[in-house]
């Protein structure tokens, strides 16, 4: 064992062969979050309840539509790879395989859809 | 290396005898908050895509989310949010190595807490 060295050792990168990624991703999109959450808010809550003509104004407007944009892609990416740790560390087997591979499917169709709809609206 | 001698082996403490602290209930509410945005999610991009079909598809999805059960989960949603946020800071507080001894884990726990509230009622407040 002491002739491997700290490099060889490094190779690989343990058990899941994504080293940090997954961890630094989910940090990274946190501090994204962080700064889209309170504008995003701001924008969707004051949306919320309008007519619909004034929904279609504020969405034709490009911060609205970027910013939502910005939220539901970072926002649904971070969802997806949060539960993926929790089916990892609750769930085994074929039922973890399952639970997420519909949480990837979940995450993606509500992002295209809104994005759909965010494009309608803003076009 | 597989155990080729089963014996009796100690147990970690359970969850059923493990005493209850701040710091664990914060934790499992990070993940539950986290988890529990789905709703939110489904909610916003339905409303969304009604928005973007026709009027009276936007009514129909306008007029659940505004309804007293769709702001019941629209404010749970918010407080979600808002918990989600704090607690998600704090815990990059922790991946930088700080806040971590026991009384400042504590005290940052009942401030998630705390400001979860106040941002969520702050919130309500500037959107209406």
């Amino acid at each position: 064992m002491q002739f491997i060295t700290d490099r060889k050792r490094a190779t690989g990168r343990g058990s899941a062969h994504s080293g940090t990624e997954h961890h630094r991703y989910m940090q990274i999109s946190a501090v994204g979050l962080a700064l889209i959450v309170p504008t995003f808010l701001y924008i969707f809550g004051s949306a919320l309840g309008a007519g619909h003509a004034e929904v279609l104004a504020v969405f034709s407007r490009p911060i609205p539509a970027i910013v939502t944009g910005l939220m539901l892609v970072i926002g649904m990416q971070h969802f997806r790879k949060g539960m993926q740790v929790v089916f990892e560390d609750y769930t085994y087997h074929s039922t973890r395989k399952v639970l997420i591979l519909i949480t990837t499917i979940l995450s993606y169709g509500l992002t295209a859809t809104g994005l759909f709809a965010l494009v309608k609206l803003a076009l | 290396m597989a155990d080729t001698n089963p014996r009796a082996r100690p147990l970690s403490p359970h969850l059923t005898i493990y005493r209850t602290q701040l710091t664990s209930i914060a934790s499992i509410l990070n993940r539950l908050t986290g988890i529990s945005l789905i709703v939110a999610a489904f909610l916003a991009v339905w409303w969304l895509l009604a928005a973007a079909t026709s009027p009276a598809a936007y009514d129909l999805a306008n007029g659940f989310v505004t309804s007293w059960f769709g702001d019941l989960v629209m404010t749970l949603s918010l407080w979600a949010l808002w918990y989600h946020y704090l607690g998600g800071l704090r815990h990059l507080l922790f991946d930088a190595g700080h806040g971590l001894e026991v009384e400042t884990a504590e005290k940052l726990g009942w401030a998630v807490i705390a400001g979860s509230v106040i941002l969520t009622i702050l919130t309500l407040f500037i959107i209406q």
